[in-house]
């Protein structure tokens, strides 16, 4: 491999001897040794990726047309998706790719879950994996806000009144964040300028995540260390196919949801103008933030549920530690497995009791949920990481593969 | 137990993507009166001569209280009306411009490139005309009612006297789909408060079936363009996705 580049003669040896840009992309997108036991869930970094230059894009062509002025955002947005040509398919793509982004981001999470992607060597990996999370919701956030509809301004104000719970510098810093006594244009203006750059941020985050990744390469489903070179296949032509796959069928969704229903995941609401003197009958965030809004309301103390909903996230961070469980792929630990899918279905349900108005028995649902939530992470995992017996590991990456056929097989001629 | 987890996998993943959905379809509302309209479906299209008659109701009855302000005339052309048409209709309007070359502000007939009029000069004069209530700009309102279009039809025809021991409120209606039923436009048509040029008979469900077209049209005027787009995209896509799965099985066959 290390010859390669001298084998490289004309321009692009001679350009990759000053500034080896090929031998780079040789390295890390070419040759790249991968496990050869992926599955279908390791698709999901790659369509991350292709969704922020997506978003990226879509979102510099929108901001040619935008104006970040809260008399006239709201119908700028509306010029755009009349006037502006094709501006209803940029706007839409963007709007729904917001969704499809944590859609994608949240299976990606639940995969290194899983599979146990966080363990060592790869802790740093993942606690940048979740600095693009945080980066994202920060983004998303405000970029919700910009259309001014009803929802925008509502929502604005709700999520930033949080911090007013923190006692004697609460009242600053909303202040601070609104850039005068309530939302409105300069708070608007700011959310703007920081959509536009924090998008560029994540891909220095992102690109930080790729150096952590390729340090040690892909965990496996089996979560077997790469033994010997048998273990593993070039990134290039296997993966970047599967890859392929993966993203036209990433597509067919996408754009079923732009073409055929693209406010469906919206919030009607937000196509009245932001209007300061009547609130909606409910606010409701998006709907990839309505897990964390669940635990924000489940708490009474306004203060502890906003502390409770950032530790959600925060959380994560500590993960590597708190599973210090020497396997790790969930295939093999019988027990974990069963309350990662409790954990699976948990978040599902405090995401639609965030939906739900905060009254009666949701409160309680959100309460219990809420509980488990943070009990999977200080209680079970660490229980788990010291008293869970698992059986033999495959000796093996080969070994896990041969032997899944061999069963196959063996099934296959039992069939017959 | 492979299928079994592959099986599984697709599971989550369906009810990953669907799980918004429930959110939405959630709640307790009032079942709507659901239209067949030929706008919905991938393949949906505007019907043109409902939509000309929907303009007019919106014209002779919509626009003496409700603005359609993110429309231009010129926009009349995607739903049939040729360019004199659409000139003389925007004839009929008068806009200040201004200021001219001595400084004043002056009144001139619209022009095709000029948004629609407004009934009112701002939102204070709408609200003092009409009880303090403020008749919303009309151009989004079936992409910005929880129903859309089925909702605004609904609310049409879904006026009601009030039901005995109920507390009405001064200069209010009952609406069997207006959320709180009390709303304050009164009833806004009725049979034959226009009279179409087609011949169709202008009934009560006919006259609310064709503005809410018109409607729908004034919320989406891209619907057309974007759905025949996203057949074709979808069409695109889908062929070389499985022309991708086709390689990807060529290519990762040798590693068996």
């Amino acid at each position: 491999m290390d010859n390669q580049e001298n084998k490289k003669t004309g321009i692009t040896g001679w350009i990759d001897k000053r500034l080896p840009v090929f031998t780079f992309i040789n390295h890390n997108l070419r040759d790249y040794p991968t496990p050869k036991n992926l599955n279908y869930f390791w698709n999901f970094g790659s369509l991350a990726g292709i969704t922020l230059v997506i978003m990226i894009v879509t979102g510099i062509l929108l901001a040619m047309q935008y104006t970040a002025n809260t008399d006239i955002a709201f119908d700028s947005v509306e010029r755009i998706m009349r006037d502006v040509n094709n501006g209803w398919l940029l706007r839409y793509i963007h709007m729904n790719g917001a969704s499809m982004f944590f859609i994608i981001v949240y299976i990606h999470i639940f995969r290194g879950l899983y599979y146990g992607s966080y363990k060592y060597p790869r802790e740093i990996l993942w606690m940048l994996g979740v600095v693009i999370l945080l980066l994202m919701m920060a983004t998303a956030f405000m970029g919700y806000v910009l259309p001014w509809g009803q929802m925008s301004f509502w929502g604005a104000t709700v999520i930033t009144n949080l911090f007013s719970a923190f006692p004697v510098i609460g009242d600053y810093i909303v202040t601070f964040l609104w850039g005068g006594f309530s939302v409105d244009n300069p708070t608007l203006s700011r959310f703007f300028v920081l959509h536009y750059l924090l998008p560029f941020a994540i891909v220095g985050v992102v690109a930080l995540h790729l150096v952590a990744l390729h340090q040690f390469g892909s965990n496996n489903p089996t979560g077997v260390d790469v033994k010997s070179s048998g273990d593993t296949i070039p990134f290039h032509p296997y993966y970047t196919v599967k890859d392929y796959f993966g993203l036209g069928v990433f597509l067919i969704v996408y754009a079923a949801l732009v073409f055929f229903a693209p406010n469906f995941l919206g919030h009607p609401d937000n196509y009245i103008p932001a209007n300061p003197l009547q609130t909606p009958a409910h606010i409701v965030p998006e709907w990839y933030f309505l897990p964390f809004y669940a635990i924000l309301r489940a708490v009474p103390d306004k203060l502890t549920g906003v502390l409770l909903m950032f530790a959600a996230v925060l959380v994560l961070f500590l993960l590597p530690w708190l599973d210090k469980h020497k396997v790790r792929s969930a295939t093999f630990r019988p027990f974990y497995k069963q309350f990662y899918w409790l954990f699976f279905i948990n978040a599902i349900v405090l995401g639609w009791v965030g939906a739900m108005p905060a009254e009666g028995v949701y409160v309680l649902i959100a309460r219990i949920a809420s509980v488990y939530y943070f009990s999977f992470f200080l209680i079970i995992m660490p229980l788990l990481s010291r008293f869970e017996k698992v059986g033999e590991l495959p000796s093996s990456i080969s070994a896990a593969v041969l032997s899944k056929k061999f069963d196959k097989d063996i099934n296959e001629s039992y069939a017959k | 137990m492979k299928v079994m987890q592959s099986k599984l996998h697709i599971t989550i993943l369906l009810l990953t993507i669907l799980f918004p959905l429930s959110v939405f379809s959630a709640g307790d509302k009032v079942d709507l009166m659901e239209q067949k309209w030929p706008f919905n479906g991938i393949f949906g299209r505007f019907d043109n001569t409902a939509l000309q008659r929907g303009f007019k109701v919106y014209r002779e009855v919509c626009a003496a209280c409700h603005g359609i302000r993110h429309v231009s005339y010129r926009d009349l052309k995607d739903i049939g009306f040729s360019s004199d048409e659409i000139k003389s209709i925007a004839g009929e309007y008068e806009i200040t411009d201004g200021p001219n070359d001595e400084g004043e502000m002056f009144q001139r007939e619209a022009l095709p490139s000029d948004k629609f009029v407004g009934p009112y000069e701002n939102d204070n004069v709408a609200r003092v005309a009409n009880n303090g209530a403020y008749p919303p700009d009309l151009s989004l309102i079936v992409k910005a009612r929880a129903g859309g279009a089925d909702y605004l039809y609904s609310l049409l025809n879904g006026y009601k006297e009030y039901p005995e021991d109920y507390e009405a409120s001064e200069g209010m209606y009952y609406n069997t789909f207006y959320p709180g039923n009390q709303i304050a436009m009164p009833s806004p048509i009725e049979d034959d408060i226009v009279e179409y040029d087609d011949g169709t008979e202008a009934t009560h469900t006919q006259i609310a079936k064709d503005v809410t077209a018109f409607l729908a049209w004034t919320a989406e005027p891209e619907l057309e363009e974007r759905k025949s787009l996203g057949v074709k995209t979808l069409f695109f896509l889908v062929l070389i996705t499985i022309m991708l799965l086709g390689v990807k099985r060529k290519i990762w066959k040798d590693l068996d």
